[in-house]
């Protein structure tokens, strides 16, 4: 157990961060809350792409891939320290998330030589900026009973159907889209995962506005949509282990990265020494303390969850359970934090035009939250994973399970 | 950077769990909650053979030497196994106070005879209900010392104490006081955990040591540390009740199935889970610190504290729901784990005091009482 750095470590972290004040500014408390998949206008695509290509040029994209994939073949401490070293720093918003967290693993652990080479490179350069069309209206913890389907038209696969809640989708060249290959077998053995370019005749995405008033997802049609069998990832009818990699990495990505970002517990303080509660600063309030303390606690302990994942990473273990807990536990703090600070302003709760404590931005989180607690799997599906999974209860009654797709009403 | 013990730390957990549970069991738990004998004295003699309760007295005083991340591997398995000896007070107070503070003569005095199991030593700091760190009330003049200490875990077993007084001149200290000695009267007190015996120490005018150097601070310091090592106890505690309830809901069938399939337990069993493992988390951060006496201890045990008395409360009362009517016996085992929670929250205070040292460890201005005081 060491949570300081070796020599090495040390070294890296100098080095990035040698590299990062030369391509970058620290960040000063003014700026906007960052959130994933935030980039709302194509200015901020493209600045975000640059930046992504620039950390590229630099060796400092991919830091744990392979040096075969054009990586940096670095460890998971190193990727910790970049992270840490990076959110120090005003960057665009960070859209590679899905790119490089979900599709990236799910194209080294399924896709064939030609696709990894043709792939990989354009996600560490930002060229290739991709999405994950899985969800659909009728389908969302119950993935498998997707019903977007396939079939066959000589050397190329025709798909119709709907996907919902696809996050980036607006501004993703790329996708890997989960369909129905064979109707005729039960609904986990007859999908099939593709890889889509997002401009194909017979793609439409829609956005979609969420509660915070943003629009980061979509819903996408899929209308007669072409795809060549060559561009199957995986075997036929084998996408449902295909989607199972995408979606631990998924888990675990939601669980250590920047991708959710956030206030910190610490900027409770300020807020709380600004305002009045019986007649003195709120900050002297006991209880106020109590809920601070508490808060610091749980976003200490997130963090060092997230640190073991990594540890168990670098020691080639699954840490498929700490995902889950990460992936529990922070929406709902965020969710709680949030809600505090806005009651702490009394009578001005949710009026976001008081900057110096900063009540716009814990509003912004306090509306992002909820889908926090939905996105990569509801804090219900976590539970059933920690529960079934670790500690060994039995599943969840299946009716379906032995049902071909197609009987099932 | 490295966020998980090391293979040579998961060996002594793997042979400090063989021998735990080779000498506890629910059995002698039980029988121990019915009629006290104070502590298991045969568990007591294995552990002091193994070297368990020497791990960090130096080699030079008959120890391991060893440091507070391989003593925290072992209060987890004291909690797991619920071992009714008298360990924590004397491993994660005392030993370290005597370690750090001791003077040569007072360590070759004691850490011998602990190294050893000969003598059994406790800590000696609450004076009675509402106690914080800071209200020490127990006087020291000319080397005798007067006060009431209350509750002291093993007090009545207990050969020495380190207790805590002020001295003539009003500032906090550590003193080495001889239980048996005259001037000092122990009774017992009716513990919540009845494994784990509590006395209220009556002193007076008894002879008492000092331990140079230790001030306010120093206690803060040590009873930083302390909060870690319970923290593990209490993942320890937190885990295993956390164990008996999967089992049981496993065993247990209602409406025709498993009573751990239905989700609301289901659920539960998965949020104590992650409670522990958000607990787990912040301990590990707090051995760290404590281990390389890292700036940011406060801070940690404060994280470590509170999380960790929030999973081992919900644990240990959720797992009597989890197993119905039978949980509330007094012949089933849940309580064992209530019982022993309790006693470990009680051991350094609750949350509200823990919630106020880690605000102020993040800069909270202060209040409006310690401005005025």
């Amino acid at each position: 157990m060491d949570f300081s750095d070796t020599t090495e470590e040390a070294a890296f972290r100098k080095d990035a961060r040698a590299w990062l004040d030369a391509n970058a500014t620290l960040r000063d408390g003014s700026e906007k809350v960052q959130d994933a998949f935030m980039a709302n206008t194509p200015e901020e695509v493209t600045a975000a792409q640059a930046w992504q290509k620039r950390k590229a040029d630099g060796g400092w994209a991919g830091i744990t891939w392979p040096r075969e994939h054009g990586g940096r073949g670095g460890n998971e401490m190193q990727q910790i320290i970049w992270n840490q070293e990076e959110g120090r720093y005003k960057v665009p918003p960070n859209i590679f998330v899905v790119s490089a967290g979900l599709v990236a693993p799910t194209l080294i652990a399924h896709g064939t030589e030609a696709q990894k080479s043709d792939i990989l490179p354009t996600l560490l350069s930002g060229e290739g900026v991709w999405c994950q069309l899985f969800s659909e209206p009728a389908a969302g913890s119950d993935l498998a009973g997707i019903r977007t389907r396939a079939r066959r038209d000589g050397d190329d696969w025709v798909i119709n159907g709907q996907k919902i809640w696809t996050s980036g989708a607006h501004y993703s060249g790329y996708g890997i889209l989960l369909v129905r290959t064979d109707p005729d077998v039960p609904k986990h053995k007859g999908l099939t995962m593709f890889i889509v370019k997002m401009d194909a005749p017979g793609i439409e995405a829609r956005r979609i506005k969420q509660i915070s008033g943003h629009a980061s997802f979509n819903e996408v049609f899929l209308d007669d949509l072409r795809i060549p069998d060559s561009d199957r990832l995986g075997p036929l009818n084998q996408g449902w282990r295909v989607a199972m990699t995408t979606l631990t990495n998924e888990r675990y990505t939601l669980a250590i990265g920047r991708s959710v970002g956030g206030m910190r517990a610490e900027e409770l303080i300020p807020l709380a020494a600004s305002v009045t509660l019986n007649g003195r600063p709120a900050i002297e309030d006991s209880q106020v303390r109590a809920k601070i303390a508490e808060f610091a606690s749980r976003q200490r302990g997130m963090e060092f969850t997230s640190y073991r994942i990594m540890t168990a990473l670098s020691r080639d273990k699954e840490p498929m359970i700490e995902g889950s807990i990460g992936k529990l536990l922070l929406g709902k703090l965020r969710q709680e934090m949030a809600g505090f600070a806005l009651e702490l302003t009394g009578g001005a709760a949710g009026i976001g035009d008081r900057p110096k404590d900063q009540t716009g931005l814990w509003r912004v989180d306090y509306l992002t939250a909820p889908g926090n607690r939905i996105s990569g799997g509801s804090d219900e599906i976590q539970r059933n994973i920690i529960a079934e999974r670790l500690l060994g209860m039995p599943p969840e009654v299946r009716l379906d399970k032995d049902i071909a797709f197609s009987q099932l009403k | 950077m490295d966020f998980d013990f090391s293979d040579d730390q998961e060996e002594i957990r793997h042979a400090v769990a063989r021998l735990l549970d080779g000498h506890t069991s629910f059995e002698k738990s039980h029988e121990m909650l019915d009629d006290s004998a104070g502590f298991d004295r045969d568990l007591w003699a294995a552990m002091a053979e193994g070297g368990w309760l020497a791990v960090t007295i130096p080699e030079d005083y008959g120890g391991a030497g060893m440091g507070a991340v391989e003593l925290a591997v072992l209060a987890q398995e004291i909690g797991r196994t619920l071992a009714p000896i008298p360990f924590g007070a004397a491993q994660y107070l005392a030993i370290p106070a005597l370690v750090e503070y001791g003077s040569a003569a007072q360590k070759s005095a004691l850490l011998p005879d602990l190294a050893s199991g000969q003598k059994i030593i406790t800590v000696a700091l609450a004076e009675g209900a509402g106690f914080a760190p800071g209200d020490i009330a127990a006087r020291v003049v000319d080397g005798k010392i007067t006060g009431v200490k209350s509750p002291v875990a093993d007090g009545g077993q207990a050969d020495i104490a380190l207790v805590a007084a002020r001295d003539e001149t009003g500032a906090p200290g550590l003193y080495v006081v001889d239980l048996k000695a005259k001037g000092v009267t122990a009774e017992p007190l009716d513990a919540m955990d009845p494994t784990r015996p509590q006395s209220r120490i009556t002193l007076s005018d008894a002879p008492a040591d000092r331990l140079a150097g230790v001030d306010g601070a120093a206690i803060d310091r040590l009873i930083d540390g302390a909060a870690v090592q319970v923290a593990f106890e209490q993942l320890g505690v937190a885990a295993r009740a956390l164990d008996i309830s999967t089992e049981y809901a496993l065993e247990r069938t209602a409406f025709g199935r498993p009573i751990g399939g239905f989700q609301a337990l289901k659920h539960r069993m998965a949020d104590m889970f992650a409670k522990i493992e958000l607990a787990r988390s912040n301990a590990f951060f707090g051995a760290w610190a404590l281990a390389e006496n890292d700036e940011r201890l406060p801070e940690a045990a404060a994280c470590a504290r509170l999380t960790a008395l929030d999973a081992c409360q919900f644990a240990c009362e959720e797992a009597i729901q989890i197993h119905g009517g039978i949980g509330y016996t007094w012949v089933a085992n849940p309580h064992l784990f209530l019982r022993r929670g309790w006693h470990l929250k009680a051991m350094l205070g609750p949350a509200t005091i823990w919630s106020e040292r880690l605000v102020k460890s993040l800069n909270a201005p202060e209040t409006m009482t310690e401005k005025a005081g």
